[in-house]
């Protein structure tokens, strides 16, 4: 009897939990096999897996998981490793180091749209960025970051963008750190340089398996940055699969396309998940 | 010259004295006990010792050395922790191996010094497991292994029994004390619990805000505290202490008016004059219930029975309370009247400014 009315109650939200997950998808697997172009109006038709064949086939498919794939793997790799070194700097005491912490923290709350805005006019502009102006008081010829290297200023971008991220879960880890561990190893004759290898680093594992799974999930889906800056180009060199979905939707108005795209990039987000998952989960058991 | 010398040892934090000169000797293989109240700087003594705190002045030698400019490493210590400290991601091998590792000593040398520390420890079997899998006292013989492979000058004990509960603690007591007389190393150790202090030192070093309140044997410290301090800090229950209400003077004896009662012994024993500002200690096993005639009466506001011995609370004839041991099956019953008498062989006296006044005992036996 008590477990119906719990049931009974707890139905509305699960009910609508649910609808809201199956509706797009169940919408999104319907028009991914129907030929739905926004430009032609008027019956569409079941096309089977033209849809999905026509996405994969793009010219554009392996340069935008390719460049994911980069995207993601450099994002990462950047953010643990700096992550973890700038919060081992700002562990200790030291004058000001409030202020650091916030000035460190503060990008994570700017908003990508934003964030790209800023990198593209203010710092990497080949006319007046701070980067041109760096290279002309050198003598250097200033780059045009973003048309040179557009899939690196997008990384430098979306780093900047996640740094903060990593620097507060390490930041907090660093602060449950046992003293007394610390100070033993000193007494066993431990520079700082063995505390961070041997204590530190492996007291982080856990905490860089967790900022590792939820920084791979968000920059799969990087799409602001790309969107202001470089608009996926020049041709496809700095094109995601998120910005390629977008791209095929509202660009050339192919729904039905964009779709089986969307569901290419489930099917591929769940398989790094599933690796991720066995790769580094066996981190968070206790 | 004595082994470990401390001299004028100060320590100022930015608002605060934890250390006010500190002076101490140390002998070569002994086991010193620093005990005190929490917050006298006995922890901070023994981690200005072990160099994770700098002195702010004052120096400590080493066997000759002076070592208060030393890095921790370099000073030739070994230090177990209250929170164990072990490396939780390294195997129990692992942590007892640390230091020769980082020292790069040779590899047949480190098994060697791992195989003896872990055999004398009971841990061989453990060797490969993490500190998580091990109990509270596999971890404290851990703890303890990873100091003796360094085969220190000294080693250094922070209260490393409270975090183990009642009966592991007395077992680890003991095998501390078999460890000391194996070793013979010199051991500093840091403690509040009286217990630990007085079964395991040789010494007791006793501080109370910053300063070395008294050292001596556990049986010195007992039998002839110095202080107002040490008199009620040494010994459970505590010292009973009476304000002295009247003093006559009967030619060779002196007779105290104390606690409603009178009690008298030689003037020839003071060597200092006393008065009515002064106060009598007399521990509770010092005082005897007698059916009648005591030297004091009261009576009884409760009995507690510990089993081999009881205690009984007394409110004397002028509403001072004390505490008075009473035989295990004594048939004392609360609200009842006794009465009590002193052994004044062992009354100690306090003067106004709560120094004790040195007595000149009848019988001196204790060794």
């Amino acid at each position: 009897m008590k477990r119906t009315i719990t049931r009974l109650l707890m139905a509305p939200s699960v009910i609508v939990l649910l609808l809201w997950m199956i509706i797009p998808l169940s919408m999104t697997i319907y028009f991914s096999t129907i030929h739905y172009n926004l430009l032609y109006p008027g019956p569409t038709r079941f096309v089977g897996w033209l849809n999905y064949d026509f996405f994969i086939t793009d010219p554009a498919f392996l340069t935008a998981i390719g460049n994911t794939t980069l995207l993601v793997g450099s994002v990462l790799i950047i953010t643990v490793v700096l992550g973890v070194a700038l919060s081992a700097l700002i562990d200790k005491p030291f004058f000001g180091r409030g202020i650091v912490r916030v000035l460190l923290i503060s990008p994570f709350f700017v908003m990508p749209t934003v964030n790209a805005l800023v990198w593209k006019n203010m710092m990497m502009n080949p006319v007046y960025g701070i980067f041109a102006w760096i290279w002309q008081s050198l003598g250097l010829t200033p780059i045009d970051w973003l048309s040179t290297y557009p899939l690196f200023s997008i990384i430098v971008m979306v780093s900047w963008q996640w740094l903060p991220f990593a620097i507060l879960v390490f930041v907090t880890a660093l602060q449950s750190q046992d003293h007394e561990q610390k100070e033993a190893a000193q007494m066993d004759g431990a520079t700082s340089w063995h505390i961070f290898r041997y204590l530190t680093i492996p007291h982080l594992s856990r905490p860089i398996t967790v900022v590792v799974m939820i920084e791979a999930i968000f920059l799969l889906s990087v799409f602001a940055q790309i969107y202001v800056s470089t608009n996926g180009g020049p041709g496809y060199s700095s094109t995601n699969l998120a910005y390629m979905i977008y791209n095929q939707a509202l660009l050339q108005f192919n729904v039905g396309t964009a779709s089986a795209g969307g569901l290419i990039a489930v099917v591929l987000a769940n398989i790094v998940a599933f690796f991720l998952i066995r790769a580094v989960g066996k981190n968070l058991t206790v | 010259m004595s082994y470990l010398t401390i001299n004028q040892l100060q320590k100022h934090y930015d608002n605060y004295h934890a250390l006010r000169g500190i002076n101490l000797s140390i002998e070569e293989g002994e086991f010193i006990v620093f005990v005190g109240p929490s917050g006298c700087g006995k922890s901070t003594l023994l981690r200005t010792i072990a160099g994770l705190e700098t002195s702010s002045s004052g120096e400590i030698n080493l066997d000759g050395q002076e070592i208060s400019e030393l890095a921790p490493a370099k000073r030739d210590l070994a230090m177990v922790f209250q929170s164990y400290a072990l490396y939780p991601h390294m195997t129990v091998k692992e942590n007892l191996s640390f230091a020769l590792r980082l020292a790069k000593a040779p590899q047949t040398e480190i098994d060697e010094k791992v195989r003896i520390a872990s055999t004398s420890l009971q841990l061989d079997t453990l060797l490969e497991r993490k500190p998580k899998e091990l109990s509270g006292g596999q971890r404290q013989r851990v703890a303890i292994g990873r100091a003796i492979v360094r085969q220190p000058k000294v080693f250094l004990f922070d209260e490393p029994l409270s975090n183990l509960d009642a009966a592991l603690r007395v077992q680890m007591r003991l095998e501390l004390a078999r460890l000391h007389k194996q070793l013979g190393t010199t051991m500093i150790y840091v403690t509040h619990d009286q217990v630990e202090a007085m079964t395991l030192a040789d010494r007791v070093v006793i501080l109370n805000a910053g300063q070395i309140e008294q050292v001596g044997t556990p049986l010195e410290l007992y039998r002839q505290p110095k202080s107002r301090f040490v008199a009620e800090f040494i010994g459970t229950p505590k010292m009973n202490l009476i304000p002295i209400d009247q003093i006559d003077n009967q030619g060779d004896r002196l007779a105290l008016s104390v606690g409603g009662g009178k009690t008298s012994f030689p003037v020839s024993r003071l060597q200092e004059d006393i008065n009515t500002n002064s106060t009598l200690g007399i521990r509770p096993e010092h005082l005897a219930l007698v059916d009648s005639d005591g030297d004091l009466s009261g009576h009884v506001e409760l009995i507690e029975h510990l089993g081999s011995e009881a205690y009984a609370h007394v409110r004397l004839s002028n509403q001072q309370r004390i505490i008075v041991k009473a035989a295990a099956r004594s048939r004392i019953k609360d609200e009842q009247q006794v009465h009590i008498n002193i052994d004044t062989d062992e009354i100690i006296l306090l003067n106004d400014s709560d120094r004790v006044i040195s007595m000149i005992a009848e019988e001196t036996v204790y060794d």
